[in-house]
């Protein structure tokens, strides 16, 4: 009998080493669907990650992670739970265990949240303290953002926001220094390590599953409990994680994380990275990709209609052949993308032009939600007239979809409000949302036509969120 | 002393480091099994068929158990006898459990519990409010109802009418912790059980029950919860009686905890309500009648349900004196989980029927909304008029609110800000900003009399540090640091000196929930008897020693001090030990003064009452609904606090909790009764970013009249209800879209509150 069986392994058994706690650890025959969170919990008694929820959207698991030594990718706060382990392979782990140092002196961050009150039941506390922890290396202050991931049902964040703001100016305790630079590592060719290695890898497997950051996929293998005859990792492609600006253009590569393009775009379209702020957490954008949000497919992904407003291009990618398809037609229907068997995606490909892009996302909660509705609204105004329109949204159809009726109602007419109101009438033209748990279909359908008026109303210098209102 | 000190959590050291033990991180043997349900997938139906051989084949499991395997009790209910561990022939909710996987680990169990093939025969479930109603399917029979007055004679007669109906959503714990529990089989057939649970004595008869054992046998400890909120009140019997069986039977030790989804399908939640209200009142605002029917949806069990509907009734009147009230109280069985225990317990969902109310005829007669509630609140205790009397009967002795209203009013420049927020309104087309006052009283007790006890158990060791134990358990709000500081200060020792370890039954037997706020109260008082007994024989022995009287004995920094004599309070320890004196004792409490007749909704169910007060701003979006809490100002009476920083958590805590039940918490089933919103990516509780901007917490310097453990009051659950504060405001700022009243229904999501200001736009 074996004690401790996790479901069959997913393939090839992987050879995985990083840097746990500022110790090597070499792991041979891993079985690549198993989780950080259990594998921290269950193998090395490490009990202080929790599980509150298993999918990402708790944090009562986050752990830090460092990269190899490149200043852009500095600690980030990660989900354990539904990140698998061969994505730690050639990374610096931290549990809250490690947080402290060796002799037991506590994080600046530690001694705050006693001091303020910061814990009730503890649950969530090895979680919060990581987070912030992470945010302190990184020298973020926006608490909100930062512990956007982060759930406690007992304290109302009052006193963690207090111990936070506490800890700030704080130095960094040398012991969390971490620089996996120079671990030996077996490389595993499910793991392929450039983008030639991967796509002849994937020919060769074109029923693997592929995973990235693991954030759709995670999922797939801690609810939906589906056991993957083989998976192909993508987090070792270091030329698949890279961002070039060219003449006309922006190439991204598909496992460029989501917080790295949020800062890429942000001088160039500063909706878009506006919106990214938005995006699930800062935990899931540290981890999930770009490429993983297009390609998953979901009509409810925050990205793509984005994408489609900016006109961007995929690079699509099957053993050595390329092509390159607008974004708005790898969309063929609900659960259905242009991609073929073996084929993935390379790049994403962001035109240059001039910045028209509004973004709105509508949730039940501002952080960490999915969106009902996200409007991508690229309206270019010229002399009093709409020149140029590109509008799509996310959770209006079966997949992320064009408002083409709309476009043709603004094209070419005044931008006063007469234009809104007749463009509004249109809508119903475009789309027949769906009523699900997170909207009805008519909340749907005015929400959509309200965010055209919202841009209207913007571009006259009104305010229009709340959230840019203050007491 | 340490009592009234604002000294951290106990344990806080332990969260932080990541050392603190929940159930799932402790230590078990190699061999210990792992559990888990398989669930109905009908909300009714007869079990016609259970193939559970590919269950029993896949890999790691151990044994599959059914109803027809449990050797006796299948039950888990919290006292009716109505709820099977495991289906028996027929389901009655999605989600139900049906058998139970034994297996290695926690995936392979969850992996093999869906490998069942269970066929069902469908049953017409009933799933909503009204299907309920015209299936006149309920409990205890008919509706509960109570009068006082003439309700009915007052409405007619009042000069001034108001009546409507609102819609109260449900409201999921969402415990950052699971339920969790672990069996260890003992010697001699014994077992001990760790569980995440507020009610140890429960977990421990159920598990008696279910082995066909006395109670002694099982042995129940609960150090700690990742969060309670009522939600651990019952609803983790069915883990620690599952791995009770399943341990007897394989004799090895076995854990459960529920995967995130799991629990939010199988546990019961908050009760959704619906209100029907009518109520009379003069020109000038003065209520004279209200009728009230509530319809509360219970699920499928009774659990806690009658008392939840009893405590909405009794808080029906919230802060205010009503002339003459009815109240009919409708309490339905549905195919959904089984409502539950949830901070409040029905006293949230009652308290907003009349703040409704409040709200409605404010509205009705355009009177500032806070003035109007003063206006109806009982008399001050200074008065002794008739306006003294709730619609039950009990005297109203300690209200402290005409107070709180005044100075609260004025720290948050209320004047000031209803006028900015009515320029702004003026001002803005698309951002509308609401404020709104919203004031509680909570009446403190278990309205079932005889779980107004508690019990405790002291030893003072020779070398003199103490260790005690209590009946109560620890979820995060700091009981035991409460606890621990009224034993330091009777002892007149450092804190460091007192040492709480887990609730045990072994320990401290027969102990109610640890729940209607009552832990510090019941737990508080029971310690300081025990340490009372103990400083009798100390003071009998000091006294003996240096041939003094027994009168002027004072313990005070860790000495112990008879007339000019003094000694440590180690070395007066050592001489009791020495002394043959025991220095071990239990110490026991019941709550004096109250008598309580449900039926008829007469006597005094309350020992005395908690008040707070909140005032609360917002700003909505006209076009998309969505909305944020600007700044809230709060203050709550928790008499002479025993810790003033713990307290003022659980008020934070507490109206962060109570505003998302009421904004963005959203239950949704669908129409043939499956939970959708079962995991946090679709059930969505505040975060970080949703607690208000500026958010000012005070406590009211007041002292309980009763005779509390140092004249505290009771805080777990009473400022909760301070979030209607912001559904209050909510509703204002929809009101500035037009002439109607907005007649908002909860939970106050965007699309909530987009279709309440197109209605009052439309007018
Ligand atoms: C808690 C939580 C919150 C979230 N919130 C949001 C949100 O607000 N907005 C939003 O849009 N999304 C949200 N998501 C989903 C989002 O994180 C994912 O869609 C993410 O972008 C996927 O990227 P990944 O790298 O993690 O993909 P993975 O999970 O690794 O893969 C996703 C899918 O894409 C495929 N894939 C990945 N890379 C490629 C490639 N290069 N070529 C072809 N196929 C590929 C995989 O095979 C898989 O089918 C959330 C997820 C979680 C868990
Ligand atoms: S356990 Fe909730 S985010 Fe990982
Ligand atoms: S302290 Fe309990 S969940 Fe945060």
């Amino acid at each position: 009998m074996i004690w401790g069986v996790s479901g069959n392994a997913a393939g090839e058994l992987m050879n995985i080493t990083f840097l746990l706690n500022g110790e090597t650890v070499a792991l041979c025959d891993v079985d690549p669907t198993r989780t950080v969170l259990d594998w921290l919990r269950e193998e090395r008694g490490l009990k202080g990650t929790k599980e509150g929820c298993n999918e990402g959207d708790c944090g009562a698991c986050t752990i830090i992670l460092t990269h190899e030594s490149d200043s852009q990718k500095a600690a980030s706060a990660v989900n354990a739970c539904i990140m698998l382990l061969p994505q730690l392979q050639g990374k610096a782990v931290r549990t809250i265990e490690g947080v402290q140092s060796a002799q037991g002196d506590l994080h600046p961050i530690q001694n705050a949240v006693i001091e303020h009150h910061a814990s009730q039941c503890g649950f969530c506390t090895p979680g919060i303290v990581n987070s912030l922890v992470a945010a302190h290396m990184r020298g973020a202050t926006d608490h909100d953002d930062v512990l956007a991931g982060n759930l406690c049902r007992c304290t109302g964040y009052a006193p963690i926001i207090k111990a936070a703001n506490a800890a700030q100016a704080e130095n960094v305790p040398e012991w969390l220094a971490d620089i996996p630079d120079n671990l030996n590592i077996t490389p595993n060719s499910c793991a392929p390590e450039n983008a030639d290695e991967l796509a002849e890898w994937y020919m060769n497997n074109p029923h693997a599953t592929l995973v990235a950051g693991a954030t759709d996929v995670g999922l797939w293998l801690t609810k939906k409990l589906v056991e993957p005859r083989q998976i192909g990792f993508l987090n070792r492609c270091t030329d698949l994680q890279q961002i070039i600006e060219r003449e006309n253009d922006i190439w991204i590569g598909s496992g460029v994380t989501i917080d790295q393009v949020q800062r890429a775009v942000k001088a160039r379209y500063p909706g878009f990275s506006g919106m990214l702020r938005y995006f699930a957490s800062t935990q899931i954008r540290a981890t999930a990709s770009l490429g993983g949000n297009i390609a998953n497919g979901s009509p409810i992904a925050d990205t793509p209609p984005i994408l489609i407003a900016l006109g961007a291009r995929l690079s699509l990618r099957r053993g050595d052949k390329r092509r390159v398809i607008l974004i708005e037609d790898f969309y063929i229907e609900y659960g259905r993308q242009n991609l073929q068997a073996g084929e993935f995606i390379e790049g994403i490909i962001i035109p240059h032009q001039p910045d028209g892009l509004k973004v709105y996302k509508i949730s039940k909660r501002f952080d960490q939600d999915i969106s009902s509705v996200l409007g991508a609204l690229n309206i270019i105004e010229k002399d009093g007239k709409v020149q140029a329109a590109r509008i799509a949204f996310g959770g209006m159809a079966g997949v992320p979809k064009r408002a083409k009726a709309v476009e043709t109602a603004l094209i070419g007419r005044d931008w006063n409000r007469q234009t809104v109101e007749d463009a509004q009438t249109v809508f119903s033209h475009d789309f027949i949302p769906l009523t699900d748990v997170r909207a009805s279909a008519e909340y749907r359908i005015e929400v959509a036509q309200n965010m055209l008026l919202r841009v209207w109303l913007e571009s006259h210098g009104q305010t229009v969120s709340v959230r840019e209102v203050t007491p | 002393m340490s009592v009234k000190a604002p000294l951290p959590h106990d344990t806080a050291g332990l969260h932080v480091a990541g050392s603190a033990r929940y159930i799932d991180d402790i230590p078990v043997p190699a061999n210990c099994l792992h559990l888990a349900f398989g669930l109905s997938n009908e909300a009714r139906g007869v079990i016609t068929g259970a193939d559970l051989s590919a269950v029993r084949a896949a890999p790691g499991v151990i044994t599959v158990l059914k109803a027809t395997d449990l050797p006796h009790e299948n039950d888990v209910s919290a006292a009716a006898h109505d709820e099977p561990l495991l289906a028996q022939g027929e389901v009655f909710y999605h989600g139900q459990p049906i058998f139970l996987v034994v297996a290695t680990s926690h995936l392979a169990a969850r992996k093999a519990a869906r490998l069942a093939n269970i066929t069902i025969s469908k049953r017409p479930a009933i799933i909503t409010i009204d299907e309920a109603l015209s299936a006149n399917s309920r409990f205890e029979g008919e509706a509960l109802v109570w009068n006082n007055g003439d309700a009915e004679t007052a409405l007619n007669t009042a000069p001034r009418n108001v009546e409507g109906s609102i819609e109260i959503g449900g409201q999921e714990h969402f415990y950052l912790e699971s339920q969790a529990a672990l069996a260890q089989p003992q010697e001699n057939g014994d077992m001990l059980i760790n569980s995440s649970t507020q009610h140890p004595t429960e977990i421990q008869h159920k598990v008696a029950e279910a082995l066909g054992k006395p109670m002694h046998s099982v042995r129940v400890e609960s150090r700690r919860m990742g969060g309670g909120f009522g939600g651990k009140e019952s609803q983790g019997n069915a883990l620690a009686v599952a791995c009770a069986v399943a341990a007897s039977q394989t004799g090895q030790p076995c854990k459960m905890r529920y995967d995130r989804d799991d629990d939010m399908v199988i546990t019961g939640k908050r009760h959704d309500f619906r209100i029907n209200y009518r109520a009379g009142f003069t020109k000038d605002g003065k209520i004279l009648g209200v009728e009230f029917v509530h319809y509360a949806r219970c699920g499928w069990a009774a659990d806690l349900s009658l008392p939840v509907a009893d405590r909405a009734m009794l808080h029906a009147d919230n802060a205010y004196y009503v002339p003459a009230m009815r109240i009919e109280s409708h309490r339905l069985k549905t195919n959904t989980t089984s409502a539950t225990a949830y901070r409040g317990f029905g006293g949230p969902q009652g308290m907003l029927g009349m703040e409704r109310v409040m709200d409605h005829i404010a509205h009705e007669l355009k009177l500032d909304p806070a003035e109007l509630r003063q206006r109806n609140f009982y008399a001050s205790q200074k008065d002794t008029g008739p306006k003294q009397r709730t619609h039950y009967n009990q005297k109203v002795t300690d209200f402290e609110l005409h107070e709180m209203l005044e100075r609260l009013t004025d720290t948050a420049q209320y004047a000031a800000r209803k006028k900015a927020v009515s320029d702004w309104n003026a001002n803005n087309d698309i951002l509308k900003k609401g404020l709104a006052f919203s004031p509680l009283k909570f009446g403190i007790s278990f309205t079932l009399s005889h779980l107004n006890q508690a019990g405790a158990l002291v030893h003072i060791y020779q070398d003199g540090s103490v260790h005690l134990n209590h009946g109560g358990t620890e979820m995060g709000q700091g009981l035991n640091q409460k606890i621990a500081q009224v034993a330091a200060s009777e002892f007149g020792l450092p804190m460091e000196r007192i040492r709480i370890t887990a609730t045990d039954t072994a320990k401290v037997p027969n102990t109610s929930a640890t729940a209607a706020s009552s832990g510090s109260d019941l737990n508080g008082m029971a310690v300081k008897n025990a340490c009372n007994k103990l400083k009798k024989r100390i003071i009998r022995i000091l006294s003996n020693h240096w041939e003094t009287t027994q009168s002027d004995v004072i313990f005070t920094d860790g000495m112990v001090q008879i007339g000019h004599h003094s000694m440590s309070f180690d070395a007066a320890a050592r001489l009791a030990y020495e002394s043959r004196v025991s220095l071990s004792a239990t110490g026991f409490y019941r709550t004096p003064k109250l008598s309580w007749d449900r039926l008829k909704g007469r006597g005094r169910p309350f020992y005395y009452f908690a008040y707070g007060a909140a005032i609360t701003e917002v700003v909505i979006d006209t076009l998309t609904g969505e909305n944020r809490i600007l700044r809230t100002d709060i203050l709550h009476d928790a008499g002479t606090s025993l810790n003033p920083a713990l307290d003022i958590g659980q008020v934070e805590g507490a109206y962060v909790q109570g505003a998302g039940w009421l904004t963005m918490e959203e239950l949704v089933w669908d129409t043939s009764g499956r939970l959708q919103t079962h995991a946090p990516s679709t059930y969505k509780i505040p975060t970080c970013a949703d607690r208000p901007d500026v958010f000012n917490v005070a406590l009211w310097p007041g002292e309980n009249r009763e005779n509390t453990i140092y004249r505290s009051k009771a805080v777990g659950e009473p400022p909760f209800m301070l979030g209607i504060s912001a559904f209050l405001a909510l509703s204002d700022a929809i009101a500035a879209c037009g002439e109607i009243y907005p007649a908002l229904d909860a939970p106050a999501t965007p699309e909530r509150i987009l279709k309440a200001v197109n209605r009052v736009r439309l007018g």
